[in-house]
């Protein structure tokens, strides 16, 4: 992990088997599966679900700030503390996890690298009992909207071809052939993509073990589709949560500083009136 | 307790490819069906062997990939 741009912003298994009752560290567990964490988790993890705890629950937006400071006391976390998080999909949701916790100015939160799925195929313990509450005091910052983009942006950035877009959706999402990942709902009127994007679906920045790539393999990944860090990049996908993972990726793995996650992604854009949109297999790659 | 018995393999179901990860905690086999591209989880189940957890998770699959429309483009 040395040769990545912050190598400390991932730990491994080894390092959270080491760690499990350190004072200054929580373990939090954020799934795609929100039911996963109730069959085992890490000993001592707490669970986060995204759908419920990691969103305004009654407009589309990330946590109100007060509800994100309640959260952080309720698991004991402190502003010092160090945040450990993981889930399955490849840390799919634990990247949206880090992504919230950075625009409201928490310093020190790493993921697990390889997730929950590598903890469970090396055949490490698990618990099932849920840690009782803290009640730690955090204020949070922000929110820093820097990590974000908003429809405006994104629209700017298209007509003024001024950012690097990659879409890190399917390529069958990407194309128009589906409005959504197969044998999920569909949430969008239209397929396809917004023009000139790229596509790079994110799990590819994943080896099968569900760790990261090398920051080499990373590079050649995402130059060979010239997301190179010589413009803003934006990142988006359907919701915004895969594309936090790439977020992550080219951000703290790669080291481009000027990376933003639009979560409006392609539920905002696919079904706005009169905008540009691309389909066919262009820029798609399998 | 320690997850046991970690498989994966890949399938084919309803024209798509799928992902089956089946383990064991306790007594009980958990199964997660995702589909692969992108890696989306579509079905999961429980069961007392490997098989039960197995067939009920391809059924939910399998109901759920039936239902995506695939379109020209």
């Amino acid at each position: 992990m040395s040769d990545y741009a912050y190598p400390d912003s991932l730990v491994s298994t080894d390092w959270v088997a080491q760690h499990l009752t350190d004072a200054n560290v929580r373990i939090v567990e954020v799934d795609v599966d929100t039911n996963a964490y109730n069959e085992g988790h890490v000993p001592g993890a707490y669970g986060w679900a995204w759908n419920t705890q990691l969103c305004d629950t009654i407009r589309r937006d990330i946590l109100p700030k007060s509800h994100f400071e309640k959260l952080m006391s309720e698991t004991g976390i402190s502003n010092s503390t160090t945040v450990i998080l993981y889930g399955d999909s490849n840390n799919w949701f634990a990247a949206w996890a880090v992504w919230e916790m950075k625009m409201y100015g928490h310093s020190d939160v790493r993921i697990m690298n390889g997730g929950r799925k590598k903890w469970l195929a090396e055949g490490r313990e698990v618990a099932t009992e849920t840690p009782a509450p803290g009640s730690a005091k955090y204020d949070a910052t922000g929110p820093d909207n820097s990590l974000r983009a908003f429809l405006d942006q994104v629209m700017a950035a298209y007509e003024g071809r001024s950012h690097q877009m990659v879409d890190v959706r399917s390529p069958a999402e990407f194309t128009g052939e589906i409005l959504a990942p197969p044998g999920l709902p569909e949430t969008c009127q239209r397929g396809g993509h917004i023009p000139h994007a790229r596509n790079i679906p994110w799990g590819k920045a994943c080896n099968d073990d569900g760790t990261f790539k090398s920051a080499d393999e990373l590079k050649a990944l995402y130059g060979s589709e010239g997301i190179d860090g010589a413009k803003p990049i934006i990142a988006y996908c359907r919701i915004g949560e895969r594309s936090s993972h790439t977020w992550f990726v080219l951000k703290y793995l790669l080291g481009f500083d000027r990376v933003t996650n639009y979560d409006g992604s392609w539920t905002e854009w696919g079904n706005l009136v009169a905008v540009p949109v691309e389909r066919g297999t262009a820029a798609a790659k399998a | 307790m320690k997850v046991e018995n970690h498989t994966e393999r890949r399938l084919e179901i309803a024209g798509w490819e799928v992902n089956l990860r089946t383990y064991q905690i306790g007594d009980t086999y958990h199964c997660k069906a995702d589909n692969v591209s992108p890696g989306a989880n579509i079905a999961r189940s429980t069961g007392k062997t490997r098989d039960e957890a197995e067939q009920k998770a391809i059924a939910k699959a399998t109901e759920r990939l039936a239902a995506t429309k695939r379109r020209a483009v």
